[in-house]
C-alpha cells in the first residue's frame, strides 16, 4: 500500500516542479521582452461612411432596424483615433521571433450580418476560428492572391454550424467577403511576428517584442501603409504614432 | 493459336481468366460488365438521392457517418449548402451518364444486339472492349472528384457556363471538380462513340442469312436508332467538354464573357460566349434523353409482345416513330433555353418541333395500348415493369405539353415541375425498362430464373413509390418551387415543406425496395432455379441459341432466318409461336420480308 | 394480380389529379397585365393534358384488366381499325391539339417578348451577382451612367462600378437593394449580370428571365397590385443560389415617388 502512496507523492512532486519551471520560464521570457505602443489617428474629419441596405435578407435588416449599419472602411473614434489599423514589425525580427505565434485562437465572428472584428490580425500558420452568431447562412470567401501560396476557400456556414478552423501559409492582407451578403467585407491581416490592431481610440500595444531596432508598419485597408523606426530596450517600451490621411 | 488473318469478329474463345472475364472481346461479357457498372453507379446515385432527400425534408438531421465522405462538406454530419449541390450534381451526372446510358443501351445492347441480328460478335471487338474500359475509367475519374480538392463540382449535370468555366473563384468544386467532371464526360463520350460505331455496323453489316432489316426485333431497332443518336450527340459533347477543360487549364475563354467580377476582382477572361455552352450542351442533351429512353421503348415492346402472345399492331409504325423521335430530338433542343436570353423568336421556332414530337410519342403509346387490346396478357415481373413503364411514360409525357410552350415555361422553367417531368419520363421510365429487361433476359444471361415473388414485391413498391415521389414534384413546381435549392427559406415556399417531407419518406421506402432487386439479382445468379433455353417461349434469335450462349453465339451452325421476329398466335401454325429460325411455312399476310 | 394492378393505376391517376383539381398548391396569384394570357394558356393545357393523362391511364388499366385472363382456347384479336386508325387518330387529335396550343400560346409569349416596351415605361436596371440583386434607377436625368467593371467594389457599396466623380450620368443614379416600382405602370427591366448566370423570377408577376453574363437582356411588364413580393434566382449560380433573393415592392405612385426621394438622399 505505502509503496503506491510513495509513487503518487513522487509523481505529483515531479508534475508540480515541471509546472513551476514552465511558469517561471515564461515569466523570465516575458520579463526580457518589451513592447511597442502608440496611437493611430486620422487626419481631418472622418469620411462619410455609406449606410448599408440589408433589404435582401430580412434577418439582417431586422438586426439593424434601430441601429443602421454603415461601411467600416474608416472607423474613427471621438478624438480622431483610427480603429482597425494593423501595426506589425516588418523588419528587424530574428527568425525565431518572427515564427512565434500565440497559443490562443483568434475568432472572426459573423454577427448581425457584419464581421467582428472587421480586421483580424494573424500570424503565418496561426490557427483561427470563423464563427457565426446569426440565424442566417453566410459564406466565408477570402480571396488571397494565389501567387503568395495562400489557398483561397469558400465555405458556407449555416446557423448553428460548428466553427470553421483555418490558417494562412504566407503573409498577406487578404480580403474576405460573404457573397450571400455582398456588403459583408473584412480582412485577414496575415503578418510575421508580433502585431496589434488599433481599437476605436486608435491605441494599440504590440507585446512580446525582444530588445532591438525595428521597422514598424501600420496598415489601413483603404489608406495604405506607413512605416517608422522603433527601438525597444530589454523589457522596455518603444513607441510609434501614426497619422493617416483618408484617400 | 490465333489465326491472325481472320477477321476480327472471328476471334477464338479465350482461355485465360483475364481475357475471359476482364479484358474480354466477347460482346456478352462486355454487356455484363456494363450492367455491373450501371448497377454500381445506380446504387451510388440512389444513395446520393437519399442524402439529398433527407436534407430537403429535415435540413438539420445528422446522417451518421456522413462526415467521413467530407468533413468540410458535412461538418457534424449535416450537409452544407454547397455540398448539397455537389451531391446533386453527382447524382444527376451518375444517373444520366453511367446508369441510363450504360444499362439499357450499352449493357443489354451489347449482350443481345449481335445475337438478335444473328452475328458471331461485334465487327470491332477491340473497340468494344475499349468502349467498356474507357467508360469504366471515366466513371472512376468522376468518383475521384469526391476525394480531391474541395470536392465534386456543384454546377449541376448541365454545367452551365460561365459558372463552370471560371475556376474555383466560382465556388467549391468549381476548379479541379469541374476539370474532373469534364474529363470524365469526355472519356465517357469516347466510350460511347466506340460503342455506337459497333452497334451501327453490327446492325447494318453483320446480319445472318434471311435477316432483313425489317425482320430485326424492336429491341435491335431501338439500339440501332440510339446508336445513330449516340454517334452524333456524343461527338458534340466531347469537344464541348474539351473546350471547357481548356478554359480551366489553358487560359482560353470559350465560355466566359469579358469583364466578369467576383469578390471585387475582374476575372482574367474575355470574349467568350455564355450561350455557346448551352447550345452545345443541349444539342447533345436533348438527344441524350432519347438515348436514355428509346432502348427502353424497344425492351418494353419486346417484353410485352412475348407476354401478350401477339405482335405489335404495326412493327413498322413503331420503328418509324422511334426514328422520328430521334430525328426530331435534334430540332427541339432549344426548348431547354426558352428563357435563357436567346432570341425570343427562336423560342417559338423551337416550340413547334417540340409540340410536333408529341405526335410520334403518342403514336408509340397508342401502339402499345392498341396492341394490348385483344391480347393474352401474362402477368410476371417483366411484363409488370413494362406496363409500369407505359404508365410512367404517359404521366411524364403529358407534362411535356406544358414545358413545350414558351409562355407556360415562363412559370415552370427551373422549378420542380421540370424535375418531376424528367424523372418520370426519363428516370423512372428508363429504370423500369432496365428492370423489365433484367427480369426478362436474366435466364438467358445466366441460365437461372429470378424469383418472381421478390420481383413482384419490387414492382409494387417501386410503382406506387415512384408515383408518390415524383407526382408531388409537379405540384411543387406549379406553386413556384425553384429547383436546385438546398433549403426553402422564401416565404412563399415555406408552406410547401410538408410536401417535401412526404416525398422524402416515399423516396426512402422506394429506395429500400431497390435493395430487394439487388438481393434477387445476386441470389438468383447463384441459387435461382436453372432454366431452359427458351423459358418465355419467345421467337427472336436469342431464344433459339443455347443458354448461356456459346462463345460465337450460335455454336457450330449460324442461324438462318425465315420469319419476322414476332410470329405469335399465327393461325394454322403448329404451335402458339413460330421462331425466326423455324423453316415452318406459315400463312401470315402481314409478314415482313 | 392484373386486376389489382388495373385498379391501382386508376387510383393513382385519380389521386394525381385531385391536388390539381382542388387547387391544393395553386400557382401564386397573378399581379401582371400579361399574366392572364399565360394563365389561360396554362388552364387550357391543363385541361387537354389532364384529359389525355386520365384517358390513357384508364385505357391502360382497362386493357390490363380485360385481357390478362383469356379463357383457354381464346384467340388474339386485333384492335378495330388497326394501326392506321390509331396513327390517324394521333395525327388528328394530338396534331390539332398541339397546333392549337402552339398557335394560341404564341400570343401570350409575344405579349411579353415580341412587343417593344412603351416609350414611357419606367426604366429599372437589375444587376445579379453571387448572391444578391441590386437595382438601379436612372435618376432625374433619365440616363444610366456607364458601368466600370474594374470599379465594382462591394466593399465600398459601389455595386455597379459607377464613377460618380467623372461620369455626369452616374451622379444622380439611385442604387438600392430592394426593387420598388409604381403600380399600373409599365416597367422596362434591363438585366445585367456581374458574374455568372442568374435568373429573375417573380411568380406573381409571371416573369422569369435568365441573366446572360456579357449580354444585357431586357423584359417589360406592368404590375397591377400593390404589395411586397419575392424575387428569386432560378439559375444555379453557386453555393448561395437558394439564398439569392430580393424583394419587389409594388407601390402607389405617391409612395413610389416618396421612396425614390428617400433613396436618392441615401446615395
Ligand atoms: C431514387 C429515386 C430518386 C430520387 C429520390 C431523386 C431525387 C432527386 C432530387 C431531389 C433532385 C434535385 C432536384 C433539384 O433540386 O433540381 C434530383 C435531381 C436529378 N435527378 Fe434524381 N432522383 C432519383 C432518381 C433519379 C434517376 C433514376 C435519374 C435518372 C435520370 C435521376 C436524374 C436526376 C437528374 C438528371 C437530376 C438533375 C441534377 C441537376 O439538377 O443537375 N434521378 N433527383
Ligand atoms: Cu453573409
Ligand atoms: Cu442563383
Amino acid at each position: 500500500m505505502s509503496k503506491r502512496y510513495n509513487f503518487a507523492a513522487v509523481l505529483s512532486a515531479v508534475v508540480l516542479i515541471c509546472c513551476g519551471a514552465l511558469i517561471l520560464n515564461q515569466n523570465v521570457n516575458a520579463a526580457g521582452e518589451g513592447k511597442i505602443t502608440g496611437t493611430v489617428k486620422l487626419d481631418g474629419p472622418a469620411p462619410h461612411m455609406k449606410g448599408i441596405d440589408m433589404g435582401k435578407d430580412p434577418y439582417c435588416a431586422k438586426a439593424h432596424a434601430n441601429d443602421p449599419a454603415h461601411l467600416e472602411t474608416y472607423v474613427v473614434g471621438a478624438d480622431g483615433g483610427l480603429a482597425n489599423v494593423v501595426v506589425y514589425i516588418s523588419e528587424g525580427l530574428s527568425g525565431s521571433a518572427a515564427a512565434e505565434s500565440s497559443a490562443t485562437e483568434p475568432v472572426f465572428d459573423q454577427k448581425n450580418c457584419m464581421y467582428t472584428p472587421h480586421v483580424l490580425g494573424l500570424t503565418v500558420e496561426q490557427k483561427f476560428k470563423v464563427t457565426t452568431s446569426d440565424q442566417t447562412t453566410h459564406n466565408i470567401h477570402p480571396l488571397p492572391n494565389p501567387m503568395t501560396g495562400n489557398i483561397p476557400w469558400n465555405q458556407s456556414q449555416p446557423p448553428g454550424a460548428a466553427p470553421v478552423e483555418k490558417s494562412w501559409k504566407a503573409p498577406e492582407m487578404i480580403p474576405v467577403q460573404c457573397n450571400i451578403h455582398p456588403w459583408m467585407h473584412g480582412w485577414f491581416a496575415v503578418v510575421k511576428g508580433p502585431h496589434a490592431t488599433s481599437d476605436t481610440k486608435g491605441t494599440y500595444t504590440i507585446s512580446n517584442v525582444p530588445a532591438g531596432n525595428y521597422t514598424v508598419t501600420a496598415w489601413q485597408e483603404a489608406a495604405g501603409t506607413q512605416t517608422q523606426k522603433v527601438t525597444v530596450a530589454a523589457g522596455g517600451a518603444g513607441s510609434a504614432n501614426f497619422t493617416f490621411k483618408p484617400k | 493459336m490465333h489465326d491472325m488473318s481472320a477477321p476480327a469478329a472471328h476471334h477464338g474463345a479465350p482461355t485465360s481468366f483475364i481475357r475471359k472475364h476482364v479484358f474480354s472481346l466477347d460482346h456478352k461479357v462486355i454487356g455484363k460488365q456494363y450492367y455491373a457498372l450501371a448497377l454500381l453507379a445506380a446504387l451510388i446515385g440512389m444513395a446520393l438521392s437519399w442524402i439529398m432527400r433527407i436534407h430537403l425534408g429535415w435540413g438539420n438531421f445528422a446522417i451518421p457517418g456522413l462526415h467521413l465522405l467530407s468533413s468540410t462538406g458535412a461538418p457534424g454530419n449535416v450537409l452544407t449548402p454547397e455540398y448539397y449541390l455537389q451531391l446533386m450534381t453527382m447524382h444527376g451526372t451518375i444517373m444520366v451518364f453511367f446508369v441510363l446510358t450504360t444499362a439499357p443501351f450499352a449493357a443489354f445492347g451489347n449482350f443481345f444486339l449481335p445475337i438478335q441480328t444473328g452475328a458471331e460478335d461485334m465487327p470491332f471487338p477491340h473497340f468494344n472492349m475499349m468502349s467498356f474500359w474507357v467508360t469504366f475509367v471515366g466513371f472512376w475519374v468522376l468518383i475521384a472528384s469526391f476525394f480531391v480538392g474541395d470536392g465534386p463540382t456543384l454546377g449541376g449535370w448541365t454545367q452551365y457556363a460561365p459558372l463552370s468555366a471560371i475556376g474555383s473563384v466560382g465556388g467549391p468544386g468549381q476548379g479541379l471538380g469541374v476539370v474532373l467532371w469534364a474529363t470524365s464526360i469526355a472519356i465517357f463520350c469516347i466510350g460511347q462513340l466506340l460503342g455506337s460505331l459497333n452497334f451501327i455496323t453490327t446492325t447494318l453489316d453483320m446480319r445472318c442469312k434471311g435477316m432483313s432489316l425489317m425482320r430485326l426485333p424492336l429491341t435491335a431497332w431501338a439500339w440501332f436508332i440510339t446508336s445513330v443518336m449516340g454517334l452524333t450527340a456524343f461527338a458534340v459533347l466531347m469537344p464541348a467538354c474539351i473546350l471547357l477543360i481548356l478554359d480551366h487549364v489553358a487560359g482560353t475563354s470559350f465560355f466566359v464573357a469579358s469583364n466578369l467580377v467576383i469578390n471585387d476582382q475582374v476575372l482574367p477572361h474575355s470574349g467568350g460566349s455564355t450561350l455557346l455552352w448551352q447550345h452545345l450542351f443541349w444539342f447533345f442533351g436533348h438527344p441524350e434523353v432519347y438515348i436514355a429512353i428509346v432502348p427502353g421503348m424497344g425492351i418494353v415492346s419486346h417484353v410485352l409482345i412475348t407476354n401478350m402472345r401477339k405482335p405489335m399492331l404495326s412493327h413498322r409504325v413503331l420503328i418509324y416513330s422511334m426514328a422520328a423521335l430521334a430525328v426530331l430530338s435534334y430540332m427541339v433542343y432549344g426548348h431547354h433555353m426558352f428563357v435563357s436570353g436567346m432570341n425570343p423568336v427562336s423560342s417559338l421556332a423551337f416550340s413547334f418541333p417540340t409540340l410536333v414530337i408529341t405526335i410520334p410519342s403518342t403514336i408509340v403509346v397508342l401502339m402499345w395500348l392498341g396492341s394490348l387490346y385483344g391480347s393474352k396478357l401474362q402477368i410476371n415481373s417483366a411484363s409488370l415493369f413494362s406496363l409500369g413503364f407505359i404508365s410512367m411514360f404517359i404521366s411524364g409525357g403529358v407534362s411535356g405539353f406544358f414545358l413545350a410552350q414558351p409562355s407556360i415555361d415562363i412559370m415552370l422553367h427551373a422549378t420542380y415541375f421540370v424535375v418531376g417531368h424528367f424523372h418520370l419520363v426519363m428516370g423512372v421510365a428508363a429504370m423500369f425498362g432496365i428492370f423489365a429487361g433484367t427480369y426478362f433476359w436474366f435466364p438467358k444471361m445466366t441460365g437461372r430464373m429470378m424469383s418472381e415473388p421478390l420481383g413482384k414485391a419490387h414492382f409494387w413498391l417501386s410503382f406506387v413509390g415512384a408515383y408518390c415521389i415524383f407526382m408531388p414534384f409537379h405540384y411543387l413546381g406549379i406553386a413556384g418551387n425553384v429547383r436546385r435549392y438546398q433549403a426553402f427559406t422564401d416565404d412563399y415556399l415555406i408552406p410547401l415543406i410538408p410536401v417535401h417531407k412526404f416525398i422524402t419518406i416515399a423516396a426512402l421506402i422506394t429506395g429500400f425496395a431497390q435493395l430487394i432487386f439487388v438481393y434477387n439479382l445476386i441470389y438468383s445468379r447463384f441459387k435461382g432455379p436453372v432454366e431452359t433455353d427458351n423459358p418465355w417461349q419467345g421467337t427472336s434469335l436469342e431464344w433459339s441459341t443455347a443458354t448461356p450462349p456459346p462463345h460465337n453465339n450460335f455454336g457450330a451452325t449460324m442461324p438462318v432466318v425465315y420469319h419476322d421476329p414476332y410470329q405469335y398466335s399465327v393461325e394454322g401454325a403448329s404451335s402458339d409461336f413460330v421462331m425466326q429460325t423455324s423453316p415452318e411455312k406459315i400463312n401470315n399476310p402481314n409478314e415482313e420480308k | 394480380m392484373a386486376k389489382i394492378f388495373a385498379v391501382t393505376i386508376i387510383l393513382i391517376a385519380i389521386a394525381s389529379a385531385v391536388p390539381i383539381v382542388m387547387h391544393m398548391w395553386p400557382m401564386p396569384q397573378d399581379i401582371s397585365t400579361h399574366g392572364a394570357l399565360i394563365d389561360e394558356q396554362y388552364a387550357d393545357t391543363m385541361l387537354e393534358a389532364g384529359i389525355s393523362f386520365l384517358a390513357s391511364q384508364f385505357l391502360l388499366a382497362f386493357f390490363i384488366w380485360k385481357f390478362s385472363a383469356p379463357r383457354p382456347g381464346e384467340r388474339v384479336k386485333n384492335f378495330p381499325g388497326g394501326a392506321t386508325g390509331l396513327v390517324a387518330a394521333a395525327f388528328l387529335l394530338v396534331g390539332t391539339e398541339v397546333l392549337a396550343l402552339g398557335v394560341f400560346g404564341t400570343k401570350a409569349w409575344a405579349s411579353v417578348y415580341l412587343t417593344p416596351p412603351a416609350a414611357n415605361a419606367v426604366p429599372v436596371q437589375v444587376q445579379a451577382g453571387q448572391f444578391a440583386f441590386y437595382f438601379r434607377y436612372p435618376g432625374p436625368d433619365g440616363t444610366f451612367g456607364p458601368i466600370h467593371p474594374e470599379q465594382i467594389s462591394e466593399a465600398n457599396a459601389n455595386f455597379f462600378g459607377l464613377d460618380t466623380t467623372h461620369d455626369q450620368d452616374s451622379k444622380d443614379d439611385i442604387v438600392a437593394a430592394e426593387m420598388a416600382i409604381p403600380v399600373n405602370r409599365e416597367i422596362h427591366l434591363l438585366m445585367h449580370s456581374k458574374d455568372v448566370g442568374h435568373s429573375f423570377f417573380v411568380p406573381e408577376l409571371r416573369i422569369q428571365q435568365d441573366f446572360v453574363p456579357g449580354l444585357d437582356v431586357s423584359v417589360h411588364f406592368t404590375a397591377t397590385k400593390v404589395g411586397r413580393y419575392e424575387i428569386v434566382c432560378t439559375q444555379l449560380c453557386g453555393l448561395g443560389h437558394y439564398n439569392m433573393k430580393a424583394y419587389l415592392e409594388v407601390k402607389s405612385q405617391e409612395d413610389y415617388d416618396a421612396w425614390i426621394k428617400q433613396q436618392s438622399a441615401l446615395q
